[in-house]
């Protein structure tokens, strides 16, 4: 049997494990531009709140009318917020729903040959889902400025993206949850039938107050409703109501729940 | 970032270092299904072994417990005396997966860069690019790379950590003629390196020609370890078939150069690598009549010592 080649010895000692657990801007770089290489995540985060911006947003009926008592601004800013919420929230799901990808192409189980913690891992796909939906709500209100006809305070554009880019981080895990649960490289059409779901119940299309009084019950449960509300608030100037905070603290909570219990499945040493 | 107490333990000063691999009794079961039964294995650093056996025989179950991807429901398990897991985070062990594992929408160099992130201490893409034989496809999309390219991806990645061992689990599956021997070149520049190399294959001829060492696997246990033409000579010789009635085993097992008996009613079968002194004993010192002898090729042994037929303690293994 051959024997240990003395070169062996102190280089072993000096190996170490990364630091932040294998958290590095390289590999956030390339899933970002993993993210834009995908058409359908490309075209719904950045082309569909544009196109959409432009035919109701802009709509010459409606766009100047105040978006309600008291409010700071016009339905045309109204309708630049709703839209806004919708391609953050489908940026950061897809951030998280990458996972299933990962999974069915086997590239997770290779990082487990890899230093990258589980915890380092969750934190490049919940970063790229933000940098994602920030260059998503960052597009779609440089389209509002150049187009002129969305009006609110200074103030209100600054307010309502943070208020719009830092809520559609809840359904970063949705898509953790989903990206865990769904074994499938078609998770990207599954989860923009199921945001179009919950876009048009939660009343980012169509004002919930326009349903019949027995949808509007039921849209009120709906994850999307909470944070619709939220982020027209500070527009609105109406106040805050305190079942709109509760939607949103209990989807959230359920989305993480959700996707910590499929995580633990999928991790689970065999 | 200080080198860890792990290691530290690992490595008292002027200690001897430690054994790459270390299984000792690892048994591991899917259910009903004992994968690896009682396996003690150790591999020196520097060493060249090839784990050998036919699909099921329990090869990728014991890599994927040194590995650290399942955990062996009973044995112990060290790797440079630490967790397969310590281990890994500290680019001391990579892996060429027989299959997956890579990303269909990075380019083959986005592939290699993204894995040198992850590293503490790598090379450069460049470098295993090259290493790897795919600097020229290094903006190609994995997914249009072919099987041979992308197993030499993952072979690249492999190295990005220059790692102290390198495990490979069938690694030439899928590719053709040329593809597997341009692969192996590479393994072997690599491993004259003084890299430890642990591959499992089911080619006889690939662990032959690459191993200093096989050890090989039956129904999830050790049937053999040693050097490749220790297990050639025991693969190889010969088997003397005689009529003998009221053959006892341990009888026939004595007999010099006997190194595998079988008993058929009233015929025995007894393998040898010297089927002279064999023959001769049984006719000068038993009532064995009709003496045949057969010589076996290389594979048909190798077939014998990995065969599907149950092992006689492999009947009884229920749930323990």
């Amino acid at each position: 049997m051959s024997t240990a080649p003395s070169t062996v010895g102190p280089e072993l000692s000096t190996r170490r494990p990364p630091a932040f657990g294998g958290f590095n801007l390289t590999a956030l770089k390339l899933e970002v531009r993993r993210l834009l290489r995908n058409r359908r995540t490309l075209i719904i985060t950045m082309i569909f709140p544009v196109f959409f911006f432009l035919i109701f947003g802009l709509n010459s009926k409606i766009a100047n009318q105040s978006a309600g008592a008291g409010s700071h601004g016009n339905i045309s800013a109204f309708v630049l917020i709703s839209l806004a919420l919708y391609g953050a929230v489908f940026a950061t799901m897809a951030g998280g729903a990458m996972v299933s990808i990962e999974r069915a192409q086997g590239w997770s189980r290779q990082l487990r040959l890899t230093p990258l913690s589980p915890a380092a891992y969750i934190s490049i796909k919940v970063v790229t889902a933000l940098v994602l939906g920030a260059g998503s709500v960052a597009t779609l209100f440089i389209v509002g400025l150049l187009t002129h006809k969305a009006s609110m305070p200074g103030y209100l554009w600054i307010v309502s993206a943070l208020c719009v880019w830092i809520g559609s981080l809840i359904f970063a895990a949705l898509g953790l949850f989903l990206g865990y649960l769904l074994p499938t490289e078609n998770v990207m059409q599954i989860i923009s039938l199921i945001l179009t779901l919950l876009s048009f119940a939660g009343g980012v299309f169509i004002p919930v107050s326009q349903f019949p009084t027995a949808v509007q019950d039921i849209a009120k449960w709906t994850p999307l409703y909470g944070l619709n509300q939220l982020v027209h608030t500070p527009l609105l100037g109406n106040g805050v109501d305190w079942t709109w905070a509760v939607n949103v603290v209990a989807w959230l909570i359920l989305f993480v729940a959700g996707a910590i219990w499929r995580f633990r499945k999928d991790t689970a040493r065999v | 970032m200080t080198v860890t107490s792990a290691v530290k333990d690992a490595w008292p000063p002027g200690g001897p270092p430690p054994l790459a691999v270390d299984l000792t009794g690892v048994s591991k079961r899917f259910g009903h299904v004992q994968a690896v039964r009682d396996v003690s294995l150790q591999i020196e650093p520097g060493e060249i072994v090839a784990i050998l056996g036919p699909n099921g025989a329990g090869k990728t179950s014991t890599i994927d417990v040194i590995l650290g991807l399942s955990t062996p429901n009973a044995g112990q398990v060290s790797v440079y005396g630490m967790t397969p897991r310590q281990a890994i985070s500290r680019g001391l062990v990579s892996a060429v997966m027989q299959t997956g594992g890579l990303l269909k929408d990075l380019t083959v160099r986005e592939t290699v860069e993204y894995t040198a992130s992850l590293f503490a201490q790598s090379k450069s893409p460049d470098e295993v690019l090259s290493r790897a034989g795919i600097t020229g496809i290094a903006d190609r999309r994995v997914g249009k790379c072919s099987g041979g390219e992308q197993q030499r991806l993952r072979f690249a990645m492999a190295l990005m950590s220059d790692p102290e061992l390198l495990v490979l689990d069938e690694p030439t599956t899928g590719m053709d003629v040329e593809g597997r021997r341009t692969f192996w070149t590479a393994i072997r520049q690599d491993a004259e390196l003084g890299r430890t190399v642990l591959f499992a294959t089911h080619y006889l001829e690939e662990a032959d020609a690459y191993a200093d060492r096989i050890v090989l696997l039956r129904h999830g246990q050790i049937v053999a370890d040693g050097t490749a033409s220790e297990i050639k000579a025991k693969a190889a010789g010969r088997t003397v078939r005689a009529t003998l009635p009221d053959a006892s085993e341990g009888a026939l097992r004595e007999i010099p150069g006997a190194d595998q008996v079988e008993i058929r009613g009233d015929t025995v079968l007894v393998h040898s690598s010297d089927s002279d002194a064999v023959a001769r004993y049984l006719l000068t010192r038993t009532q064995a009549r009709d003496l045949e002898i057969a010589a076996r090729g290389i594979e048909e042994a190798f077939l014998a010592l990995t065969g599907d037929d149950p092992l006689p303690d492999a009947m009884n293994t229920g749930a323990s």
